[in-house]
């Protein structure tokens, strides 16, 4: 199994908020699980990135979805010509070659689903394989991290407690206006002046959160709205492409969104 | 030339009168005053044609007013207007004559001259002259036989709205406006005269409807994301009526129950009414976050409005210093004085002097030369450099200003008022605070007693709108519905019809344990799946190894099925409901009792949320839509009596009570919205001649519904149903020939639509 694939090669750009390094290298310092929380675009996966980078530990991600089932993540024999042969699914493979194990938005997938990672979050550390018949003792350096996206859509998706209360819990969200602008131009190079007046429009948006909003506007849209200008694209066409269109089919808040935009880009 | 005029006049004048040709002793008198004026506006050739006009008005028969009329309102019309429209209007003139509407005449000049100031264009008064011939052909009735004989009742009325009509309407409103009174009030002379007369409330209401500009009631919600998403401010939006107040101006402004903006706003140089209501908000949002209250007792009226100018450019500057976008809206509407305007010998020009200065706060590029107003412009911006200042800071400004350009001419009772008015600021009183109450300032505290005694056992009536087909547009608030508890009976009743029916029920039972709702199901024969079918792969391998071709379809998945589904059970309750079912011994009510009961009884086994309501109506100002059971409600004895005390009475208005039971479906978080509507005949009511009109509203309820994913399904007992049933509710109904089998039917029926 060639670990290295899954290495995170460059040095991902993530700007602290506060002191979750320490405190995430503290908690992998004891393979504690951890489940990081936030409001979607706010830049979790990112976070989770910088740490595989900044441990040189190998990082396999996966999507969750709502057809996602206990095989996608565990494995499954697969019929060959002569047979039938296992294959790893990738919470085995981490588990195997002791790599951190990033499921993205967990709730996606379905409860009876997110039941197998159990017994890997505990003392007990391992992954009973019962269709090969194998109990999997996990890698000392094996990390079991999820992210989720807390009054999210339905309330029907939502963690059990039985769940919940295996991981130790980060939570994010979109940073403060100053940081946020550091953010963006770092990001994207564009001058400082001009992300301050897109960030302010990312404030516009995150008020109507809950008025016909399911979400804000994320930084990741703002990076986006900052990289379309700074390849020189009209600012407000920008922001109307990249802030707006993709979040709202609400007449009236495309509006007000738009007039915003007006007063704020002269 | 004045010479020669002052020489001629009296020959003249006397020539024009032998041409007029009129014996009239009132038109004599003012003849003379009447004739100059025309002359002053009037060109040569139309002279002759003016007085044509007016010796045939004076021969019409009709008195002196029309010639007066005619001659006094004339050349303000033809200076408005052109005199090319003499023609169209004497044809008109000449068609009332000829029918019964004479006596519409006299209003009909009268307010001609205040109409066509507002259209100013010709076409336009051509076309609101087309309207007038319109509404006149189509309200005169004729008595008997073939001549109309009886004149329009709202012609003369209509007349004497017209200049505040034109308005406020564009001439496509307009005509919208006078085709529902024509068409609502034909057969009704004394409402056709409160509708044209701008009295009844529907007439407002359509007149609001079809006004021009921006309504508030289309913008509400914008405006009121306006607020949350740019200022984070939230207040309730009041609007205040500006069709009806023709001398006091409303102002927009806000107090403790919230902020009060005009109903409509026009588009104004270049700035949607749209826009215009956000600089309003705005405006008002900055003396909300930066204005203090000032105490006013002190203060002279002038100096209160000097601080309110310098305060009001205060706030508006943070505005710009927020969203710079906000400087090109407020200067499109700030009015832009000229320098000079205003002569300070003979007017007092402290308004003029404030608007400059107020637009030079705000405009970089303002013009102004007075070094007195840019030595201010200069301070006001020095005190706001560094941080938001203050109200009081603004104040002092204010006065020194005030002190400092003061003239003795400011106290002049001659104001001058253009381009001093500033349409989007606040009428400030929430800036001021008096410490002395005025003489009149006693407020009697008023306690409002509810009438003790009867119980409230109703609520207040709703109003829903009702679709008229012939025009394609809603009627507002056309129908009141009266929602209230059904009265109670024997509990009893209801458990000894579910005993009598005990077979049937124990039938009902087996079917309803066969569709219960299993949480998983598994999806064979999948090509893909979330999962290897052990069986089918098996087999597919077998096949595969002894050289046949295999079986792809080896996987399967799961698929959830839960029944998301909440039911309104909708019961008409006309008086045709007490006929005997089919020759036998039973009501129609009887029977649908028993109906109700069995499927109220199975739908509770099923847990599926379900509502029973009754309704019925006795025209338009009291459909009754009676609660019988709840959606949170149990299927207990409570449910059972009022069940128990069913009764019908009076007409079935449909239209009215699909809509006010979908609007509590629509409430209800669900897969599926089911509004079953159980009837036995169409749509009708004692007020309704054409029986097609209900049938139009009950079709558009329908789809109204469906619109808010409502799915209206229709049981009707009538056997003859077929011809209007399908036209209401396409393809969602049935007709129970057999009425006797109802209560075996209605379950089944529910059963198979939700399976």
């Amino acid at each position: 199994m060639d670990k290295t694939q899954y290495l995170v090669k460059q040095e991902p750009f993530y700007q602290a908020q506060g002191r979750e390094v320490a405190l995430y290298e503290a908690a992998y310092a004891a393979k504690l699980p951890v489940m990081v929380k936030g409001p979607t675009g706010c830049g979790k996966s990112r976070f989770i990135e910088y740490m595989a980078w900044k441990l040189q530990k190998p990082l396999i991600t996966v999507a969750c979805n709502e057809d996602m089932t206990a095989s996608d993540l565990v494995g499954r024999y697969l019929l060959e010509a002569n047979g039938t042969r296992w294959l790893d699914g990738p919470l085995t493979t981490a588990a195997r070659i002791g790599a951190i194990c990033y499921l993205d938005e967990i709730v996606e997938a379905r409860q009876d689903t997110t039941v197998v990672i159990h017994p890997l979050t505990d003392h007990r550390r391992t992954l009973p394989l019962d269709k090969k018949g194998e109990l999997l003792e996990a890698h000392p350096d094996f990390q079991l991290v999820i992210s989720y996206n807390p009054g999210y859509q339905s309330l029907m998706k939502d963690l059990k407690q039985s769940t919940k209360q295996r991981f130790t819990a980060f939570d994010f969200d979109y940073p403060p206006p100053e940081l946020e602008i550091g953010i963006i131009s770092r990001e994207t190079g564009l001058a400082e002046g001009t992300v301050a007046k897109l960030v302010k429009i990312g404030q516009v948006g995150r008020n109507l959160k809950g008025h016909g909003l399911d979400e804000g506007i994320s930084t990741r849209l703002l990076v986006y709205a900052a990289t379309l200008i700074k390849r020189g694209v009209d600012a407000g066409d920008a922001c109307r492409m990249a802030l707006v269109r993709p979040i709202t089919d609400d007449a009236d808040i495309r509006a007000t969104l738009d007039h915003a935009i007006d007063a704020t880009f002269v | 030339m004045p010479m020669t005029e002052t020489e001629y006049q009296h020959p003249l004048m006397k020539v024009y009168w032998t041409r007029l040709d009129c014996g009239l002793k009132p038109v004599a008198d003012v003849f003379e005053d009447c004739m100059t004026e025309a002359l002053a506006v009037l060109a040569q050739e139309d002279i002759d044609g003016y007085l044509d006009a007016a010796s045939v008005l004076g021969k019409m028969g009709r008195g002196p007013e029309p010639v007066l009329a005619f001659l006094e309102e004339w050349p303000a019309i033809a200076a408005a207007a052109g005199s090319a429209l003499l023609a169209p209007v004497m044809d008109f003139i000449r068609a009332l004559q000829k029918s019964p509407n004479s006596r519409a005449i006299t209003p009909f000049l009268q307010t001609l001259a205040a109409v066509a100031r507002r259209l100013q264009a010709g076409e336009q008064l051509q076309f609101y002259i087309d309207i007038a011939r319109d509404l006149m052909q189509r309200t005169s009735r004729s008595m008997l036989g073939q001549h109309i004989t009886v004149p329009s009742p709202g012609l003369s009325e209509f007349f004497n709205q017209a200049p505040r009509l034109v308005n406020l309407l564009s001439m496509a409103g307009l005509q919208n406006w006078v085709d529902y009174g024509v068409r609502n009030y034909q057969h009704h002379p004394e409402r056709q005269i409160d509708y044209f007369a701008l009295q009844s409330a529907d007439s407002r209401a359509v007149l609001q409807r079809e006004r021009h500009g921006t309504l508030f009631a289309d913008v509400e919600r914008q405006l009121d994301l306006y607020l949350r998403a740019l200022w984070q401010d939230s207040d309730q939006l009041v609007p205040y009526s500006t069709a009806f107040d023709e001398l006091r101006k409303p102002i927009p402004y806000y107090d403790k129950l919230g902020m009060r903006v005009p109903d409509v706003q026009d588009d104004a140089n270049g700035i949607s009414g749209l826009d215009r209501y956000r600089a309003m908000l705005a405006h008002m949002v900055g003396h909300r976050r930066w204005s203090a209250t000032q105490i006013a007792d002190n203060w002279s009226p002038f100096q209160r409005m000097a601080v309110e100018f310098f305060e009001d450019c205060r706030v508006e500057t943070l505005l710009i210093r927020e969203y710079p976008g906000l400087r090109r809206l407020f200067l499109a509407l700030h009015p832009h004085p000229v320098e000079g305007a205003c002569d300070p010998e003979t007017t007092s020009c402290l308004r003029h002097r404030l608007a400059m200065l107020s637009r030079a706060f705000l405009d970089p590029a303002h013009g102004y030369a007075d070094p007195v107003l840019g030595d201010f412009v200069l301070r006001f911006h020095a005190l706001l450099e560094k941080d938001t200042s203050s109200t009081g800071a603004m104040a002092d400004l204010a006065l020194s200003y005030v002190t400092k350009t003061r003239r003795q001419s400011d106290q002049l009772a001659k104001v001058h008022f253009d381009d001093t008015v500033i349409d989007y600021r606040d009428d400030n009183r929430q800036l001021w605070r008096f410490i002395e109450e005025d003489d009149e300032g006693e407020v009697v505290d008023q306690h409002r007693k509810m009438a003790k005694g009867e119980e409230l056992n109703s609520l207040p009536p709703r109003h829903y709108p009702e679709w008229d087909s012939n025009s394609q547009t809603y009627r507002p608030d056309w129908t009141s519905v009266y929602e209230a508890l059904h009265a109670s009976g024997n509990a009893a009743d209801i458990d000894k019809l579910l005993l009598k029916h005990a077979a049937l029920a124990k039938q009902l039972k087996r079917l309803l344990d066969l569709i219960k709702p299993q949480d998983k199901v598994r999806i064979r024969y999948q090509e893909e799946g979330s999962e290897l079918d052990l069986d089918v792969a098996i087999r597919s391998l077998i096949d595969f190894k002894s050289g046949a071709l295999p079986d792809p379809r080896i996987n399967m998945s799961h698929r959830t099925d839960g029944r998301d589904i909440t039911v309104l059970l909708l019961l008409d309750l006309s008086e045709s409901l007490n006929g005997k079912a089919g020759g036998g011994q039973q009501t129609i009510l009887e029977l649908s009792q028993e109906a109700v009961s069995l499927l109220a009884w199975a739908i509770d086994c099923m847990g599926d949320p379900c509502a029973i309501a009754g309704f019925h109506s006795n025209t338009r100002h009291e459909v009754r839509y009676q609660h019988i059971k709840g959606f949170s409600e149990r299927w207990d004895d409570t449910v059972k009596a009022r069940l128990a005390a069913m009764q019908a009475g009076f007409s079935t208005r449909m239209g009215a009570a699909l809509r006010h039971a979908g609007h509590y479906l629509a409430a209800r978080q669900a897969d599926k919205k089911i509004l079953l509507l159980l009837t036995d005949g169409e749509p009708a009511d004692i007020d309704v001649n054409e029986p097609d009109h209900l049938r139009a509203d009950a079709r558009k309820a329908v789809e109204e519904l469906s619109a808010q994913g409502v799915t209206t399904f229709c049981l009707s007992l009538d056997p003859n149903a077929d011809e209007y049933v399908r036209e209401i509710f396409g393809n969602h109904w049935r007709v129970l020939d057999r009425i006797e089998r109802l209560p075996e039917q209605l379950p089944l029926l529910y059963l198979s639509l939700t399976r």
